[in-house]
C-alpha cells in the first residue's frame, strides 16, 4: 500500500512545482512496484507491459528491426512535416523547390538526405522484420492476425516510398514513377483504368504528382499510424513477444521476467540514440540522388522502377507481362498472407529455423538459390527462346505459362527431394521453400539494380556506361 | 404470429416474419452500404483526369495537309504524338508512348523506325513492332480533316493489337 501512495504526490507547495507535477511522474520510482506502475500511467510507456521476459531483451532475437522501424517512421513524419513546409505539389514548383531547399533553406538538405536514406531503410528494416517473425515463427498462433497487419502496413511502407519517390519531379523521379506504374496496365480488364485513375490521366503529370501528394501526406501515414497502433496492441494481446528458445531445448523454459523499466526501455533508447547518430552522420555524408529536372520527351537509358520494384521488374524481362507482373506477384502475396494458416506447429515457435536441421536446410536452400537464380536468368537471356520455339502459340502460354509451369515444377522437384533425401518435415518443407525464394527476389533486385545497363541489357557494375545519370 | 404494438411484425412473401427490429437492420445496412459506395464514386471522380484546353489531352489542329510530305514523321512536342505520313500520302498519329513500359520513344530518322531507349523495343513508322519486348503497336490518335486541316484528338488513344490500313487517314 505504501509504495502506491509514493504514486499519488501530495501536491506541490509553489506555483511551478504543481505546473511541474501535473506535467508528469516527479523523479524516477525507486523500487520496482513503482516502475511497474510508471509503464501503466504512461500514456507512451504503455504499449509496453509492466514486466517482459529475460529471454526476450536478447539483441540477437528480435535485433531490434521492429523498434527500428517504428524510430524511422517516427523520423520520416518529422521531417516530412518540415519538407512539406517548403514544397509545392506542381511541375513548375516542385524541382525549384527541391533546388531551394537544398541551396537556400537552413539545414533543407540534410532534412532531406534524412527523410530519404530513413525512408529507404524502411523498406529494408520492414522487410528483415518479417524475415525475423517468420523464421522465429513469430506467425504462428495465435500471431496470425498481426502478422497480416504485418505483411498489410509492409505494402503501404512500399507505398509511401513509391508515391514519394516523384516528388522531387526530377528525371530519375519521373521516369521511375512512368515505369513504375505502367507494370499495372498488364493487369487484365482494369489495369489500364486504375493506371489512369492513380496517375488522373494518360502519362504522369501535374494531376498525379497532385494525387502522389495528398496519398503520400494523409491517405498512407494516417493509415500507417492506425495500423501501427494495432500492431503493437495486438503484441501485447497475444501474451507479448514470442519467448527465444535453443533448439536442443524440448521443453518450454520457464519464463522469468525483469521490469520494463529499466531493462527494456533502457535498450531501446540506447538502440534508438545509436541508430539516430548512424541515420546523421549518413545523412551529413551522402546527398539524396537529385538529377535534372523532368522531361517527359526524354527517356533516360535504361529507365528503371524504385530499386524495390526492380525484382518485378527483372520478372517482367523474362515472362509475359500477365505472369510477371500479375500471376507471380498475386501468388506470392497470397501465400505469405495466408502464411499463418499453413505452418502452423507451435511446438518450435521461438526456435531460430525451427531446429538444427532447419538452419542446415534453410543454409542449403539459400546457396542452392544463389546458383540457380543467376543460371536462370544467363539462360533466359542468352540461350532459352520460348516464343520462337513456340512460335505457333499466342505469347500468353509460349513466354508466360510454360516457364512459369518449368519454374514450379522445378520448385517441386526441390521440395521432393528434400523430402525423401532428407527427411524434412512439413514445417521444413515450408521453410527451405520460404528461404529459397526470399533468396530468388534479393538476387533478381540486385540483378536489375547493379547488372542491369543501357536497354536493360546485362553489365558487370562496373562497365555500364553513366551517361544517362548526367544532367 | 401474434403482434404486439411493440413487435410489429411484416408478412414476406416466402410468408416468414420479419420483425421491425430485423427490417431496421436491414435498412441501416442498405443505407451503410450506399454511403460507401458514394465516397467510393467520389473518390474515384476526384482522381479522374483532369484535363486542360489547348494542351495534351484536346483536340488539337496541326496545320494543313500539304505541310507534310510522304514518307515523313513530324514530332508534335506538346501533343506528345508524331504526325507520320506514308508513302501513299495517308495520314496517322502515332502517340509517342512505349507500349512496353511508358517510356518516350525517339523517331531515328538513319534507321528509319522508333527506337525505345528503355528496353530496346522498336516500331515501323505506322507502329508496328519490329523488335519486343513491346506486346503492340504503338497506340494512335483519332485524325480528322476538314478543309485540308488537320485535327487530332490527344484525349483518346486507340490501341490497337495489329497495325492495318483501315487505321490510315486519307485526307
Ligand atoms: C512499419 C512496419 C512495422 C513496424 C513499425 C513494426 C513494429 C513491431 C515491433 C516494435 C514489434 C516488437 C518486436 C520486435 O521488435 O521484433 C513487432 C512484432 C511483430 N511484428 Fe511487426 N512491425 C512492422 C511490420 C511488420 C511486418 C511486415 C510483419 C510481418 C508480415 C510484422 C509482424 C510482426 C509479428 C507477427 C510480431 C510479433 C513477433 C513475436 O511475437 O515474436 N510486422 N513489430
Ligand atoms: S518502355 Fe519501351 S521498350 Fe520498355
Amino acid at each position: 500500500m505504501s509504495e502506491q501512495d509514493q504514486i499519488v504526490d501530495t501536491p506541490a507547495q509553489t506555483f511551478l512545482g504543481r505546473i511541474w507535477q501535473a506535467l508528469g511522474p516527479t523523479g524516477l520510482p525507486s523500487d520496482d512496484r513503482g516502475r511497474m506502475r510508471m509503464v501503466v500511467d504512461n500514456l507512451v510507456l504503455h504499449l509496453h507491459p509492466t514486466k517482459v521476459p529475460t529471454r526476450t531483451l536478447s539483441w540477437t532475437y528480435t535485433w531490434g528491426l521492429g523498434g527500428l522501424t517504428s524510430l524511422l517512421a517516427v523520423i520520416l513524419v518529422l521531417t516530412g512535416i518540415f519538407l512539406q513546409m517548403n514544397y509545392t505539389p506542381s511541375p513548375s514548383q516542385a524541382y525549384l523547390d527541391i533546388l531551394s531547399l537544398r541551396t537556400n533553406t537552413w539545414f533543407g538538405d540534410l532534412l532531406r538526405n534524412l527523410h530519404h536514406w530513413s525512408a529507404n531503410l524502411l523498406v529494408v528494416t520492414a522487410f528483415l522484420h518479417l524475415l525475423r517473425v517468420f523464421f522465429t515463427g513469430g506467425h504462428r498462433a495465435p500471431r496470425a492476425t498481426n502478422w497480416i497487419v504485418g505483411v498489410l502496413m509492409l505494402l503501404l511502407v512500399l507505398a509511401a516510398n513509391f508515391t514519394g519517390y516523384l516528388l522531387p519531379w526530377d528525371q530519375l523521379a519521373y521516369w521511375a514513377i512512368t515505369v513504375g506504374t505502367s507494370i499495372i496496365n498488364y493487369v487484365p480488364i482494369v489495369g489500364g483504368f486504375l493506371n489512369r485513375l492513380l496517375l488522373g490521366g494518360p502519362e504522369v503529370g501535374a494531376p498525379t504528382l497532385l494525387n502522389f501528394y495528398s496519398l503520400h501526406i494523409s491517405f498512407i501515414p494516417v493509415t500507417m499510424v492506425m495500423l501501427m497502433s494495432l500492431h503493437f496492441w495486438r503484441v501485447r494481446k497475444d501474451g507479448g513477444l514470442t519467448v527465444p528458445r535453443r533448439a536442443k531445448e524440448s521443453e518450454p523454459p520457464k519464463i522469468e521476467r525483469v521490469t520494463t523499466i529499466p531493462h527494456l526501455v533502457r535498450r531501446e533508447l540506447v538502440f534508438a540514440v545509436a541508430w539516430i547518430a548512424i541515420l546523421l552522420a549518413w545523412s551529413m555524408l551522402v546527398p539524396a540522388p537529385l538529377e535534372g529536372i523532368a522531361n517527359p520527351d526524354l527517356s533516360p537509358n535504361p529507365a528503371k522502377a524504385p530499386w524495390y520494384f526492380l525484382g518485378l521488374q527483372e520478372l517482367l524481362l523474362h515472362f509475359h507481362p500477365l505472369v510477371a507482373a500479375v500471376i507471380i506477384p498475386g501468388l506470392a502475396l497470397g501465400a505469405l498472407l495466408l502464411l499463418p494458416f499453413y505452418d502452423i506447429q507451435i511446438s518450435s515457435v521461438g526456435v531460430y529455423f525451427r531446429s538444427l536441421r532447419g538452419r542446415f536446410l534453410s543454409l542449403l536452400a539459400l546457396g542452392t538459390a544463389l546458383l540457380i537464380t543467376p543460371a536462370w536468368v544467363l539462360l533466359d537471356e542468352y540461350l532459352l527462346d520460348w516464343s520462337a520455339w513456340l512460335a505457333s502459340w499466342p505469347s500468353l502460354i509460349s513466354n508466360g505459362l510454360v516457364p512459369l509451369a518449368v519454374v514450379v515444377l522445378g520448385l517441386v522437384a526441390l521440395d521432393e527431394l528434400v523430402k525423401r533425401g532428407l527427411r524434412a518435415t512439413q514445417e521444413e518443407r515450408i521453410l527451405f521453400i520460404f528461404v529459397f525464394l526470399v533468396t530468388a527476389l534479393v538476387v533478381l533486385t540486385a540483378i536489375g539494380i547493379f547488372f542491369r545497363g543501357p536497354g536493360m541489357s546485362l553489365y558487370w557494375p562496373w562497365d555500364i556506361p553513366t551517361t544517362h545519370l548526367s544532367l | 404470429m401474434q403482434t404486439t404494438s411493440l413487435h410489429t411484425t411484416i408478412q414476406t412473401e416466402t410468408g416468414k416474419p420479419v420483425s421491425r427490429r430485423d427490417a431496421l437492420k436491414t435498412i441501416w445496412a442498405a443505407l451503410g452500404g450506399m454511403v460507401a459506395l458514394e465516397f467510393t464514386g467520389l473518390a474515384l471522380a476526384y482522381m479522374q483526369p483532369r484535363l486542360a484546353q489547348g494542351e495534351f489531352g484536346s483536340v488539337m489542329s496541326v496545320g494543313a495537309v500539304e505541310n507534310f510530305p510522304n514518307n515523313s514523321v513530324t514530332h508534335i512536342p506538346n501533343g506528345r504524338f508524331y504526325l507520320v505520313r506514308l508513302a501513299d500520302g495517308g495520314f496517322l498519329a502515332v502517340y509517342q508512348r512505349c507500349t512496353h513500359l511508358g517510356c518516350s520513344v525517339p523517331w531515328d530518322q538513319s534507321q528509319g523506325m522508333f527506337v525505345c531507349p528503355c528496353h530496346n523495343s522498336q516500331f515501323s513508322p505506322d507502329g508496328q513492332v519490329l523488335n519486343p519486348p513491346a506486346p503492340r503497336p504503338l497506340d494512335l490518335f483519332p485524325i480528322t480533316i476538314t478543309d485540308g486541316m488537320i485535327e487530332v484528338d490527344t484525349g483518346v488513344s486507340i490501341t490497337r493489337e495489329t497495325a492495318h490500313l483501315a487505321q490510315v487517314v486519307y485526307p
